[in-house]
């Protein structure tokens, strides 16, 4: 018998019985409906708490304030999505204090040299947040690959207001979660960080040193 | 580089007092667990403010329990499912299996750099050492695992690994053998790692991670990190390969929220770690990055034999967040490497005797003052001291009734002793022996010995009474 068999029909065979399967109540979870501009203020107050930075923005203004952040931190260059709108807006924005404008449209083995040493910001849409513990959904796709989340030392990402969620069970069960899941789903709450060293904190130890999210109000 | 191969270290676990008394002796090591732990303790308490933690710790635990039941089913589910998405799947019965499948994927891939994520399970069966004796290179990238890596150790604690050491001593070690400057600039040495990784990373043949929750509804493999470093093994690498015991399993997706919520919490007192990763299968070919080949092996390794009990099965609800460690009076005095064992502390102190057998763990149970505190912050509600005392039991085949299960059980029983106790019990079923015995016992108390074994190594001995508690009560009545 191989071992695969061996282990089930050991957990099937189980000296003891069959064991008793008690009922889950999830109601801990439920909370008090709120507001969007609530959820939006505890998402800022969460996230920020954890050295995420937020800048609220309108659908007109966000592309001028995204310039405005990058050139503070000398950004080179900023990785985009091709099809997505925030690709399209940026490219056809005509702000010209953008920086260089970066499409991940090949396969990573071909340029991830280039992507892990020359690329300095990103940015990703979200399939929205989680305003208790002041997350951001993440769903890769083709059009925005896993590591441009990741691999850069900036990552904006851009969050509609409307989208936010108080948990993330409220998440999950409204966008169906259950029904399949991609190759890849990520919930990304801040900057990459480490305490390994003695308890202190320090921030970009492998992903981004900063997260800048544009909530779209 | 020659920093990955770790020596062998052949620990006797049951050497746990001379360790003890060296490392209480060590304030150094003392001070650096009590300011840790006395952190993680408030950082915890704060954590979980405004929440109804009782009825949290409920649930997390009726999920587990529920998960135990369908135990065979779910791991079955899962097996569905992620072979469906393109992961392939193992099954090892024991540490050496898991061990070989590893080592044969990465033979069949041609690959000689492996990248690690944080992965206790591969502690457990010492993946590392097995994979630089096949010349294979096993590097960790958590940053903590890192540093315990490169000075040829093992974690001291399963959150944080490196916790035994201080930011000079950690400075000194990367100096070293990474040659960076000598610094206690924190964020310096971490911007070090960083780039001594990355370059690791974009090389790496294999990524290993562990897994915190696999889910069997939807095929999915969650990891908890803040770092990033999981995030890249796991996206990077042509390959990875993800393992897992197989009590990690879920039944639904939903299962995770609260248990995320209380993970986190009870780890480091935080809301929710910076990366919650799930992935549900292969890279497809439309996408543009992440792993081409996924493979789980879901490890066994005595624990099919826990579950066989019901009462040692509340070993496997643990989602391994360290609060008992993090509470318990006497990890924080001696530190983890004292146990020599992969998962020290209180959880060690319950699984641990399973893994390596009870004559091998004997001292493991009666390491602890039984003061309640890791069952009382436990997550999962596992019964941490009621499993200590049937462990003790188990030890000295103490209980007639119920028999000893655990392998090596009855390593401890002493036949001197196992008689004491047995004319004790003899004695109590029986009230005329009893008021005998103990009148003749306090008529001789002059000749009581001073010394009582390891009783009075630090304490004076207990002295019998003058006159009975039955001949004092009699008196008060009349």
């Amino acid at each position: 018998m191989n071992s695969r068999d061996t282990i089930l029909q050991r957990l099937r065979e189980r000296s003891g019985g069959k064991l008793h399967r008690p009922d889950c109540d999830f109601s801990v979870l439920e909370r008090p409906s709120s507001s969007v501009a609530e959820r939006v203020e505890q998402f800022q107050r969460t996230i920020e708490s954890v050295h995420g930075e937020v800048h609220r923005c309108t659908p007109e203004s966000w592309v001028a304030q995204l310039a405005g952040i990058l050139s503070s931190r000398g950004a080179r260059n900023l990785l985009i999505p091709a099809a997505h709108q925030i690709g399209h807006a940026l490219r056809d924005s005509g702000q010209d204090d953008l920086p260089e404008l970066l499409i991940y449209d090949e396969p990573v083995v071909s340029w991830q040299a280039h992507l892990f040493n020359n690329v300095d910001a990103s940015i990703t849409s979200t399939r929205g947040g989680i305003a208790e513990t002041g997350s951001l959904i993440l769903w890769p796709t083709p059009d925005e690959p896993r590591l441009m989340s990741l691999v850069p030392p900036i990552h904006v990402a851009v969050l509609k207001a409307s989208e936010l969620y108080t948990t993330f069970h409220e998440a999950m069960r409204v966008q169906n979660w259950m029904s399949g899941m991609p190759t890849n789903a990520l919930l990304i709450s801040g900057p990459s960080k480490t305490a390994d060293i003695e308890q202190t904190l320090a921030y970009g130890v492998h992903g981004p040193k900063e997260l800048i999210v544009l909530v779209i109000e | 580089m020659n920093q990955t191969t770790r020596t062998p270290q052949h620990i006797d676990v049951r050497e746990f007092h001379s360790r003890a008394r060296t490392a209480i002796a060590d304030p150094k090591i003392r001070k650096n667990f009590r300011k840790a732990m006395d952190g993680l303790i408030v950082k915890r308490k704060d954590a979980f403010e405004g929440w109804d933690l009782e009825a949290l710790r409920e649930l997390g635990a009726n999920i587990r329990l529920r998960a135990l039941a369908d135990l065979p089913d779910l791991l079955e589910q899962l097996e569905k499912k992620l072979t469906d998405n393109g992961v392939n799947v193992h099954w090892a019965i024991d540490g050496d299996e898991a061990c070989r499948i590893i080592r044969d994927i990465c033979v069949a891939r041609n690959a000689k750099t492996v990248i690690k994520g944080k992965s206790m399970v591969t502690e457990e069966m010492e993946l590392n050492h097995y994979l630089a004796d096949h010349d294979i290179e096993a590097l960790e990238s958590d940053l903590g695992e890192y540093i315990v890596q490169l000075a040829s150790e093992t974690p001291s604690h399963i959150i944080m690994p490196a916790i035994h050491k201080n930011t000079g001593e950690i400075s000194e070690l990367m100096y070293e053998k990474t040659g960076t400057d000598l610094s206690n600039d924190v964020e310096y040495l971490t911007a070090s790692a960083r780039q001594q990784l990355r370059e690791k990373f974009m090389n790496a043949d294999v990524g290993v991670s562990g897994v915190n929750f696999a889910v069997a509804e939807t095929g999915t493999l969650c990891l908890v990190e803040n770092e990033g470093n999981g995030r890249m093994t796991t996206t990077v690498p042509p390959c990875h390969i993800a393992v897992t015991g197989i009590e990690k399993v879920v039944g639904y997706l939903e299962d995770v929220a609260p248990l995320l919520a209380l993970l986190t919490r009870s780890a480091t007192g935080q809301h929710i770690t910076t990366y919650f990763n799930m992935i549900s299968g292969s890279r497809k070919p439309d996408e543009l990055d992440g792993p081409e080949e996924v493979h789980v092996v879901l490890v066994d390794n005595g624990r099919s034999s826990i579950y066989q009990d019901d009462e040692l099965l509340d070993t496997l609800r643990c989602i391994r967040c360290g609060a008992c460690m993090n509470h318990c009076p006497v990890y924080t005095r001696v530190g983890g490497h004292t146990y020599g064992t992969t998962y020290p502390g209180p959880i060690g102190k319950i699984l641990m005797p399973h893994l390596i057998g009870l004559d091998e763990g004997r001292h493991l149970p009666s390491a602890s003052s039984l003061c309640g505190a890791c069952g009382e912050v436990c997550p999962v509600k596992i019964p941490i001291p009621d499993l200590l005392v049937r462990l003790r039991q188990e030890s000295v085949d103490g209980d007639k009734l119920n028999p000893a299960k655990v392998r090596g059980h009855g390593a401890k029983r002493n036949a001197l002793e196992a008689l004491v106790w047995k004319g004790w019990s003899w004695m109590h079923a029986r009230p005329g022996a009893y008021r005998f015995g103990t009148t003749v016992a306090s008529r001789l108390r002059k000749l009581q010995p001073g010394k009582l074994g390891g009783w009075t190594r630090y304490r004076t001995a207990p002295k019998l009474a003058a006159r009975t508690l039955h001949e004092r009560m009699k008196e008060r009545s009349q």
